[in-house]
């Protein structure tokens, strides 16, 4: 123990000891690319180019819809950029067109693709494409991002939900505590498979209501644990002294008890996330999760299912879902173990 | 030739060295006594003769009887450890399992080294169980650790280590987790089991009293170095070392000054009663009387010992007078004037300021995820909000001058602190709040002999400076014989006696104070 003047916090060592672990901080790493990335899905892989130049006019088709009649076609509606006549447009003299990465949108369907769909992976569509013609790629692209948005969204709205809840009976324990503890008992032995088929049936699916029906029962695995750490704190005399120096409950649970009981809310969120991710998944292969419009990676794998011979699409979309949850696991890991404090940094 | 022979034994722990030359010997039936303050690596070294420590790396010889313990296998250890050399721990609440009863435990011991039957062994159980003098030892054997008192599963353990008549038992700190007057008890069982069976003893303590009346001779360790060896009598008469001599002087020696007599009391509680409800299956509750109608009158500038063992109501009779009890308190307590037994909690935030507490474990009472600032800070935070961030920052830096640490260690965090520190920032926290009354529950049991002594001039020299009040509650009456101006003495939750310090120390009037005086003193061993 040899004190310095920088000193760090707890949670500043939790993150040099997280860094230590070589495979967790590499699979942060990965995983904050791959998702930075999908964030930008629109810029990577979209059927429109992202600048052009047409008669001496520069135009950012990816912000705006041009018709085809200003690129020289003979309909006003939407220009299709795969169009063979329009792309001819752009390669005449003076013109240019800057094109993304990948030259589909998850939803669209080439119309003048060279092979029938479903298309094995080629040089037009890297992954191939699955049965109605979208391109695997960008699908993947897209639905890779959806999934980890809505593993994010519902673990925060879980921990928020499971804090709050595991805080209250944690720290006022006694009654509170007692029938808090049976309100769970039942509302935890509630079918939730059965709801979520009864309530897909009567309102249409949407990511939202996917996100309120699985937080609505995904709380309480976490408020368990926070409970438990709240039982423990709330009698140590940090808290007492705390007392005795005239705080109220608020200020105490916010202050000491809080920061103090974190430990498996912040072991817990990669596992809880990838544990959302395939519960989405899940969901959209068995067809109750999101509309059909929303690229998604358990409806491609519903598509593998279905077409074993184009085997493009359900091992893509397989490689992909196990490199997300096992590098969510790897990150998971390296949490809990910076965050034993029997490890020394 | 000697029972034990530890030859320049050195224990590390991957590139820490704990254990660094130490060499000493023990003979058949000799009572040897290694002491030193916390981290200065006895329990290490003894450990290390049952090679118990996990991952370390031995260095040296440890001969037993000859044969060197360091170059057996783990299998040979085994018939070795139990049999040879049987041990006893300081917590024998963790060190018994909690699933199986004592007679059991004893009886597995047996079988195992003895090779004898279940039936022969549970017999052999119950004889050692008498032997240490549980009473009813045939029902008692039959008991799970949790259905025994302290002491009687302390009683438990030696019967255990005692089974294969051991020809040397190590002791770590078996009396430490104990009150005063069981402390007595098993340190003059252990004599008397001793004499019997010409055991030798290996003795772990931090205590150079309970080492005068117990140990033949005495090695001092201090950071992991066996500094000095000397027969008790030799070391005691004539240390060499400095540290040792320093060891020897920090007993704590009367700190504080007399108070004037002052008509006003600051604090003044008449017939305080706190129950407790004890849940008996699904509806019945029966009340618990953990304090039963006490007074208690307290001056400014005077400290009021609170002295028990545990369970004698002394922490909740304290936490009841600040209002901080989770008990039902009767009762009417008033605090500078003013009645404060019914006020609510809200109506009693102003007035915290003016009361506050120190606890025993600074290790638990500091949260460990803030830092030095926002822990002393916070009372001022909230009680004096117009002081603003740099008015904050300098009443913060004061507070810990005042308590001996540099304001540059504000923006540390509590892990960094070595136990005497986070007592100090615990009372700085206390202290610039300008209160009038502190209570000091144990504050300085869980120190050092060393650390003890500086932490109890401190608060002596602050009550000089402010004039503050101290509750100070402690099982130590050395501790209590050095702050205390007024004592009361606490039994079942009932004040035994109470008055003067020096009346009710020098010259007991009750039995229970007699006994804990003896007790404390260890002048009953012989």
């Amino acid at each position: 123990m040899n004190p310095t003047n920088t000193s760090l916090s707890p949670w500043r060592r939790v993150w040099v000891r997280f860094k230590q672990s070589r495979r967790g901080y590499w699979s942060l790493i990965i995983f904050c690319v791959l998702f930075g990335i999908s964030l930008l899905a629109e810029v990577v892989s979209n059927d429109k180019p992202l600048a052009v130049r047409y008669n001496g006019q520069i135009m950012f088709p990816i912000f705006q819809t041009y018709s085809e009649k200003v690129f020289g076609g003979d309909f006003d509606t939407p220009a299709d950029y795969l169009d063979p006549f329009i792309q001819d447009q752009f390669q005449r003299d003076g013109n240019w067109a800057i094109y993304p990465l990948n030259r589909y949108r998850f939803d669209t369907l080439n119309y003048f693709a060279k092979s029938p769909n479903p298309s094995p992976p080629s040089a037009d569509n890297w992954l191939g494409t699955d049965d109605r013609g979208r391109d695997v790629f960008a699908r993947l692209l897209y639905g890779f991002r959806v999934s980890v948005l809505f593993g994010m969204a519902l673990t925060i709205l879980g921990v928020i939900l499971g804090v709050v809840t595991g805080a209250i009976q944690g720290y006022f324990a006694g009654k509170v505590d007692l029938f808090f503890q049976r309100f769970m008992e039942i509302w935890g032995s509630m079918p939730e498979l059965y709801l979520l088929i009864i309530f897909a049936s009567i309102f249409e699916p949407s990511i939202g209501l996917l996100l309120i029906l699985l937080s609505l029962f995904g709380w309480m695995g976490l408020s368990d644990y926070v409970r438990a750490d709240f039982l423990r704190n709330r009698n140590l005399e940090y808290v007492q002294a705390a007392r005795a120096l005239g705080l109220s409950n608020g200020q105490i649970i916010w202050r000491h008890v809080l920061p103090n009981s974190l430990t498996p809310v912040v072991t817990f969120l990669p596992f809880r996330m990838s544990a959302a991710i395939l519960a989405l998944t899940s969901l959209d292969f068995l067809g109750l999760g999101v509309p059909p419009s929303t690229p998604s990676l358990g409806e491609l794998l519903a598509q593998g299912k279905n077409n074993l011979d184009a085997w493009w699409i359900a091992v893509s979309t397989f490689i992909v879902l196990t490199m997300t949850l096992l590098l969510l696991t790897n990150i998971g890991d390296a949490l809990r173990n910076a965050l034993d404090v029997r490890r020394k940094a | 030739m000697s029972l034990l022979d530890v030859q320049n034994l050195r224990v590390a722990f991957g590139s820490s060295t704990v254990v660094n030359d130490v060499s000493f010997s023990i003979a058949p039936g000799e009572k040897f006594a290694l002491v030193g303050e916390s981290g200065s690596g006895k329990t290490v070294t003894s450990l290390s003769i049952l090679r118990l420590n996990h991952d370390a790396q031995y260095g040296g010889r440890i001969l037993f009887e000859g044969d060197d313990l360091l170059k057996r296998r783990e299998a040979a250890m085994r018939s070795v450890r139990g049999k040879d050399v049987a041990m006893i721990f300081q917590e024998p609440m963790t060190a018994l399992n909690p699933l199986f009863t004592i007679g059991n435990q004893i009886a597995e011991v047996l079988m195992l080294h003895e090779g004898i039957s279940a039936k022969v062994a549970a017999q052999r159980a119950v004889e050692l169980l008498d032997k240490t003098g549980i009473p009813e030892p045939a029902r008692r054997a039959l008991a799970y650790p949790h259905q025994l008192s302290g002491g009687q599963r302390q009683r438990a353990m030696i019967a255990m280590a005692l089974a294969c008549k051991p020809k040397l038992l190590i002791a770590d700190e078996p009396t430490t987790a104990l009150d005063v007057t069981i402390q007595v008890q098993i340190l003059e069982l252990l004599n008397q089991l001793q004499r019997e069976e010409n055991m030798a003893v290996l003795m772990i303590t931090h205590d150079l009293n309970l080492v005068r009346h117990f140990a033949d001779r005495v090695g001092v360790m201090e950071k992991g170095r066996l500094i000095e060896t000397a027969t008790t009598a030799g070391l005691f008469a004539n240390p060499r070392e400095a540290y040792t001599r320093k060891l020897l002087a920090s007993h704590p020696q009367r700190a504080v000054d007399e108070v004037q007599a002052s008509d006003k009391p600051l604090m003044s509680a008449e017939r305080i009663r706190c129950t407790f409800s004890i849940k008996r299956g699904w509806f019945k509750k029966t009340p618990f009387l953990a304090v039963d109608s006490v007074d208690v009158q307290l001056r400014p500038h005077e400290t009021l010992g609170i002295v028990g063992e545990s369970g004698s109501g002394k922490s909740t009779l304290g936490m009841a007078l600040l209002r901080l009890s989770s008990a039902n308190v009767d009762g009417n307590i008033s605090f500078a004037g003013q009645p404060i037994s019914d006020m609510t909690s809200s109506d009693l935030r102003p007035m915290r300021a003016k009361m506050q507490v120190v606890f025993q474990d600074p290790f638990a009472s500091l949260s460990p995820r803030r830092t030095i600032e926002q822990i002393v800070g916070e009372g001022l935070e909230l009680h004096q909000p117009q002081l603003g961030r740099d008015g904050l920052r300098r009443t913060v830096a004061e507070g810990l001058a005042e308590v001996g640490l540099s304001p540059e260690m504000m923006s540390r965090y509590p892990h960094e602190f070595s136990g005497g520190q986070r007592q100090r920032i615990a009372i700085a926290r206390a202290l610039v709040l300008k209160p009038e009354l502190i209570l000091l529950d144990e504050p300085t049991s869980s120190l050092d002999v060393s650390v003890q002594q500086q932490v109890l001039l401190l608060l002596a020299e602050l009550q000089r400076k402010y004039g503050i009040a101290y509750i100070f509650i402690s099982h130590d009456l050395a501790v209590i014989r050095a702050m205390a101006h007024r004592v009361m003495v606490m039994k079942d939750g009932k004040v035994v006696e109470s008055g003067k310090a020096e009346e009710v120390l020098s010259n007991p009037s009750q039995d229970y104070t007699k006994r804990l005086l003896a007790a404390a003193t260890y002048s009953t061993l012989s």
